[in-house]
């Protein structure tokens, strides 16, 4: 390494570990957010508060109650005496689902036609639709058990058996756990967000204070201020990686099925983007508050439409295609499979393809604009 | 030569910051270039350094041209831009030896050498302190030791002293004259007169201007008027009146209205007057009379010897 370079990444490590704000943000933000969006970004409906009107209070009542609250999906809350207490119950939002189990339900399950209400509060869809299904399930199942039960004892020896079985297997997320869906995201997107703003402020930086007219007249070239510049944050960013895997791992149970190598190559490569970007920002931006919002204008797309926290496949085709330039996409479903699935480079190849194209272009792009003089 | 500068232009839009200026400074010369604020003595530093680019014209820093071997060109030059921009938060030594390799001094040789340096400009025992902590007149030191560690043939200081306290600006001048007075740093083998620093320095004072070899003046992004300081002051040679009495404000009004009159400053208890060229005589007549007239009191009025600060304005109000 030339002097020039090495002295230019040495000065900016002593910044770096001067400055306690930049030095917040690298070691203690990353690991914050792990926890942050470990427990808050789950999509696992638990214990969803349900008021039941028992109006039946029988022993046939009390046994579906009790299948309820046998699963974890819901938690019996209120147990309430008019339809109307029930419903003020789910405005006011302290029950989220409701039950209501009409006065004649023991006679007419003995006639086979029992019928029972649920009422869900639709206003939050994605806790609905689970407990939605969930709801239903726990009624089959509840029916199911009371079939079979009078087909046995009704001693015909017949045995209730449906004619077709569905054996549901899960793969690589067994448990269906958020956390190893979400950290894998958290890791690309700390990685994408500390890079660019990183690099994007340590750039502007040297403008704003005027340093970077000292800068231009010593004979760095461009490509070594550039190098100098962003090699630091590269090596700390990949460094959070390493800190946000294990904890994630340690933590939260998240595997980790690939070779670090290889997890720590792919990162490495979708740094090219965030570098870039953060670069390019800071060929635009005059200050530091304005290189921030360039930055942040680039990384909220980035998260909505990667994946992040919606699937890509529910949404509209236009959104769709738009996410074929969001370079965080393809990290995140490599990243996401590398942890999970641990496969090799080749079920990746054409993920780590786009990832190394988009990094490339960005990076030229900047690079071209990065020049080093004032006007 | 140390520095040749042939036609060099610059606008931003459509103000020409710099126009047709062309300058030449030999090896050894202190260079002063003095102008109201916005007459283009930034822009002019920053073209002959690179850090712009020239629209059109030509410059050569000791053989290279800056536009085409820039990086060359760069090696020669020590440049102190006019805001302190050296890293606060960096010490003075690191700060030193940051400047020091990134200007191609070997691992060994950027120790002594900033050492050398610092204790040049008298900072060597404020080393450790962040340079945040300095106060202004050291941070200038700072800024001029970094922009000399690497022995430069060319300095190029804008406003260097601005805002310094006048023992601070002292000192910083006994720096440039012995810099270029000593052929060079200690380095004995160069002591012949092609190796000496020579330094360009834009300030507003005109003390420092007149500590100047040669000093040019800037106009609108011209180069208005050029020579040694006493060459200049000749431009005004028997056209400085200096003329005291009472009422002052009345006689200021007085003086303003005589023909042959063209400016009239106060100084505290008097007026310098500045006349036409060859009206001094006539203005000596007829200004006591008509003082005389007006009922005032004339103590003395006598021909003074012309200041730089008395060409400043004629040269400043020229051009209006």
């Amino acid at each position: 390494m030339n002097s020039r370079l090495s002295s230019i990444i040495r000065k900016e490590f002593i910044q770096i570990f001067r400055d306690k704000r930049t030095l917040a943000l690298i070691l203690v933000i990353p690991v914050m957010q792990l926890f942050l969006l470990g427990y808050a970004a789950t999509n696992d409906v638990r214990n969803v508060p349900l008021a039941v009107f028992d109006q039946s209070n029988s022993p046939q009542s009390r046994a579906l109650l009790d299948s309820y609250r046998a699963a974890d999906y819901f938690q019996i809350a209120y147990v309430t005496g008019s339809e109307a207490e029930l419903q003020s119950l789910i405005e006011r939002g302290q029950a989220a689902a409701a039950l209501i189990i009409p006065p004649d339900y023991a006679n007419r399950l003995a006639d086979g036609d029992a019928q029972v209400a649920f009422i869900l509060d639709g206003s939050d869809p994605s806790v609905a639709s689970t407990a939605l299904s969930a709801a239903q399930l726990i009624g089959q199942n509840h029916a199911t058990g009371i079939l079979a039960s009078r087909i046995a004892r009704s001693g015909q020896g017949l045995k209730l058996q449906p004619p077709v079985q569905v054996l549901t297997t899960v793969w690589y997320n067994p448990d269906l756990v958020s956390a190893h869906f979400m950290i894998p995201g958290v890791i690309g997107m700390i990685l994408f967000a500390i890079t660019a703003i990183l690099t994007a402020t340590a750039v502007v930086r040297e403008r704003e204070r005027g340093t970077i007219e000292q800068l231009i007249v010593t004979p760095i070239r461009s490509g070594e201020l550039v190098i100098g510049k962003i090699l630091p944050y590269t090596l700390l960013a990949l460094f959070d990686t390493v800190v946000v895997l294990f904890a994630g791992h340690w933590w939260f149970g998240v595997p980790i099925r690939s070779s670090l190598a290889l997890i720590l190559g792919i990162s490495a490569l979708f740094l090219l983007s965030g570098l870039g970007i953060g670069l390019f920002a800071s060929t635009i931006a005059n200050t530091q508050q304005e290189a921030m919002l360039t930055v942040w204008m680039t990384l909220l797309p980035s998260i909505f439409l990667s994946g992040f926290f919606f699937p890509l496949q529910a949404m509209p085709d236009v959104l769709q295609w738009i996410s074929y330039a969001i370079p965080l996409r393809y990290y995140l479903s490599i990243i996401r499979v590398l942890l999970l699935k641990g496969v090799g480079l080749e079920s990746i190849l054409p993920d780590v393809i786009a990832l190394t194209l988009f990094g490339l272009a960005i990076m030229t792009a900047a690079a071209l604009r990065f020049r080093k003089r004032l006007d | 030569m140390s520095i040749e500068a042939l036609h060099l232009r610059k606008t931003f839009g459509h103000l020409a910051a710099v126009d047709d200026l062309s300058l030449t400074i030999p090896p050894g010369e202190i260079y002063g270039l003095v102008g109201a604020d916005g007459a283009g003595k930034t822009t002019t530093m920053r073209l002959l350094c690179g850090a712009l680019k020239a629209d059109s014209g030509e410059t050569r820093v000791c053989g290279f041209d800056v536009a085409r071997q820039t990086e060359k060109a760069r090696e020669q030059i020590g440049y102190l831009s006019q805001r302190f921009s050296l890293y606060e938060d960096l010490t003075v030594l690191e700060n030193i030896r940051f400047f020091a390799e990134v200007r191609g001094l070997k691992p060994d040789e950027w120790y002594p050498r900033s050492m050398e340096i610092l204790e040049f400009v008298g900072l060597a025992d404020f080393k450790d302190r962040f340079a945040g902590q300095l106060s202004g007149g050291m941070k200038q030191k700072l800024g001029l030791a970094s922009a000399l560690v690497t022995r430069p043939k060319v300095l190029l200081l804008d406003e260097p002293t601005t805002g310094v306290d006048p023992v601070t600006r002292q000192d910083f001048w006994q720096l440039i004259i012995r810099l270029v007075s000593q052929p060079r740093l200690p380095n004995p083998e160069l002591s012949n007169i092609e190796s000496r620093v020579s330094v360009l320095i834009s300030t507003p004072y005109m003390d420092e201007a007149a500590r100047c070899h040669r000093v040019g003046f800037m106009r609108q992004g011209q180069l208005v008027a050029e020579g040694t300081p006493g060459e200049l002051r000749s431009l005004l040679d028997g056209q400085i009146l200096e003329l005291r009495g009472s009422p002052l404000t009345e006689i200021r009004h007085l003086a303003a209205d005589v023909e042959g009159v063209e400016n009239v400053q106060a100084f505290g208890d008097r007026l310098h007057l500045r006349v036409m060229q060859g009206q001094a005589g006539a203005v000596g007549q007829s200004l006591p009379e008509r003082i005389q007239a007006a009922g005032g009191t004339l103590v003395s009025l006598r021909p003074l010897p012309p200041t730089l600060e008395d060409v400043f304005i004629m040269l400043s109000a020229e051009g209006r």
